[in-house]
């Protein structure tokens, strides 16, 4: 398994072809979210729901041999494509590697254009949601 | 007869349009929520807060007399653009939402009693529905709402039925900043007068593209916000008729609304002062008046004749994609690619529309791509779109300095975010 910088580097190569054009990088995001497994419509409940995004982004974790694996889905599809990047990063990783992880990837793909500061208040919830069911599994195992 | 407008000199004034966003040049089609601000605009506050800036009504100096002078122009202006028989006949505050919960709030909290009704419209804005839920609740009255057909019109028989001595007020949006709806705000009002009940028109979406004359309409209040008719920020009007005005108590206590304070009792100052406690918003409302005075240069007709031309390239257009589309795939009816949402006959320059298989969202996003801004969501009008079945719609709103061959650019983008 790769570990979560390796990752986000390929994810900043990827996105650097896209020279910053803002519509292929949409478009690509589309593409992503349309990758991402399919999430069971019995995950897709209230209590999954991360709270604070303007479109709805269910966030579903499960725990297997020491590895936290997120299932994501969302009503839109480039939220769809943003929140597949932190599945790339942080799904099928130990709590402890989650937890101790710095995200490095987004200041350097430009979300911040891409999604403004009304928008990254819901990135920011998916980011802590995540973290927070590392940290539940993380207490569990100890 | 309307005049053909050079929209090239008119885009001129606009220094903000003069921009690309994401590598595209701007296409600013967010005119209902907001409309960009003249140059003429700009430079009324840039002086005022280089050469005049000092509290009004209060000082004897010179900067003090310049500033309340100018103030109280922007006033003059407004009485004449929307046909006020008194200039003290209007207020102001900081938009719409402001003056619609001045009015709640003081002549719906002395006026109101249990029992009493209130009619709005399925179509509004919500802050045209949370102030008089409020008032409302607190004081045992009761909401009602007419409600609409598919087109987005207001279904005028069941307005009638609802109509009573009951009936204190109705609270009604004259444009739907939705749907483009142009509703029959004289017939609503000679009804409502019929009953005894006064009538406040939501004016947030109509002063920008219609005539305003309040003596003709005879309403009750009128509501208004500068910054969608090219103005600042932060500057709103009440229109009331004066015995109204007169009869209501203060909004908010302070300092200019009084005439005279001691600890046992204070007297309010005459209307406009008895509702603009404490330093209003002068400059905002100085530099309004250039805002005021820009449209009155171009004239509402001409504006409005322009405006209409945008919105039926802008409908054929999407119709015209349907067309292509279905024929290329072979769709159902049933299943255009694009429903357009809000097809009142009566309407001001504002498309909404919903791409099926793609949420707004998306939509929005992919157009902002293209430097396109328009608006998505629920545009405040969540009953409304409950009512429609949609949880939101992307909605294209134009305004004078705005061009056939920007729809054009849009009306692409659009059928490429169809045929993607
Ligand atoms: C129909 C309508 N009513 C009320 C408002 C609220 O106006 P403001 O936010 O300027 O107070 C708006 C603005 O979006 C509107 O379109």
């Amino acid at each position: 398994m790769k570990n979560i910088t390796d990752i986000q580097n390929e994810i900043i190569e990827n996105f650097e072809l896209f020279d910053g054009d803002m519509e292929s990088i949409l478009f690509y995001l589309m593409d992503l979210g349309k990758k991402l497994p399919a999430m069971p419509e019995a995950h897709k409940t209230e209590d999954f729901i991360v709270k604070g995004c303007q479109s709805k982004v269910w966030v579903y974790p499960s725990f297997m041999d020491g590895k936290v694996i997120f299932e994501a889905d969302s009503n839109t599809e480039i939220t769809k494509g943003l929140v597949s990047l932190l599945v790339q990063v942080w799904s099928n990783q130990t709590p402890d590697e989650i937890l101790n992880s710095e995200l490095f990837f987004i200041e350097k793909i430009g979300m911040s254009r891409m999604i403004g500061s009304q928008r990254s208040n819901g990135f920011n919830n998916m980011i802590k949601q995540i973290k927070l069911y590392a940290l539940a599994y993380n207490s569990k195992n100890n | 007869m309307a005049q053909k407008l050079d929209i090239t000199s008119i885009r001129n004034q606009f220094p903000i349009l003069h921009q690309e966003v994401n590598g595209k040049p701007l296409i600013y089609f967010d005119n209902a929520a907001t409309t960009q601000k003249p140059q003429a605009v700009i430079d009324a506050l840039v002086k005022y807060y280089s050469h005049d800036n000092a509290n009004i009504h209060r000082a004897a100096h010179t900067l003090a007399a310049r500033s309340t002078d100018m103030f109280e122009d922007t006033r003059k202006t407004i009485q004449a653009f929307i046909n006020a028989k008194e200039v003290e006949e209007c207020i102001f505050t900081k938009g719409v939402t402001e003056s619609i919960n001045l009015v709640a709030q003081t002549w719906g909290r002395k006026f109101l009693v249990a029992g009493d009704e209130v009619i709005i419209t399925t179509m509004e804005h919500h802050s045209n529905i949370v102030p008089w839920q409020m008032i409302c609740e607190e004081k045992g009255a009761i909401l009602k709402v007419i409600p609409i057909n598919e087109a987005g019109e207001l279904l005028m028989e069941e307005y009638e039925k609802l109509l009573s001595s009951k009936t204190k007020i109705v609270a009604c949006v004259w444009v739907s900043n939705a749907l483009g709806t142009i509703n029959p705000v004289k017939e609503i009002i000679t009804k409502a007068h019929a009953v005894g009940a006064k009538v406040l028109l939501d004016g947030a979406q109509a002063c920008s593209h219609l005539e305003v004359d309040v003596q003709d309409l005879d309403c009750d209040f009128l509501t208004i916000s500068g910054h969608k008719l090219y103005g600042p920020t932060g500057v709103g009007v009440l229109y009331g008729k004066r015995e109204l005005l007169e009869a209501m108590p203060p909004y908010q206590g302070g300092g200019e609304m009084i005439k005279e304070v001691s600890f046992e009792k204070t007297t309010y100052n005459e209307i406009p002062y008895k509702f603009e406690a404490g330093t209003p918003n002068i400059g905002d409302v100085i530099a309004f008046k250039y805002a005021l005075d820009f449209i009155n240069e171009i004239g509402k007709e001409n504006i409005a004749t322009h405006e209409n031309e945008l919105l039926k390239h802008c409908v054929d257009g999407l119709l015209a994609i349907n067309q292509s589309v279905k024929t290329l795939h072979a769709t159902s009816p049933q299943q255009q690619p694009i429903n357009l949402i809000g097809t009142a006959k009566q309407k001001v320059s504002v498309q909404s529309f919903v791409i099926n298989g793609m949420h707004h969202f998306d939509a929005g996003m992919m157009l902002d791509a293209k430097g396109i801004a328009v608006r998505t969501g629920h545009h405040c009008t969540q009953p409304l779109m409950s009512y429609l079945g949609v949880d939101g719609t992307i909605r294209a709103s134009f305004s004078v300095y705005n061009t056939l061959e920007e729809v054009d650019v849009f009306l692409e983008a659009v059928k490429k975010l169809i045929k993607r």
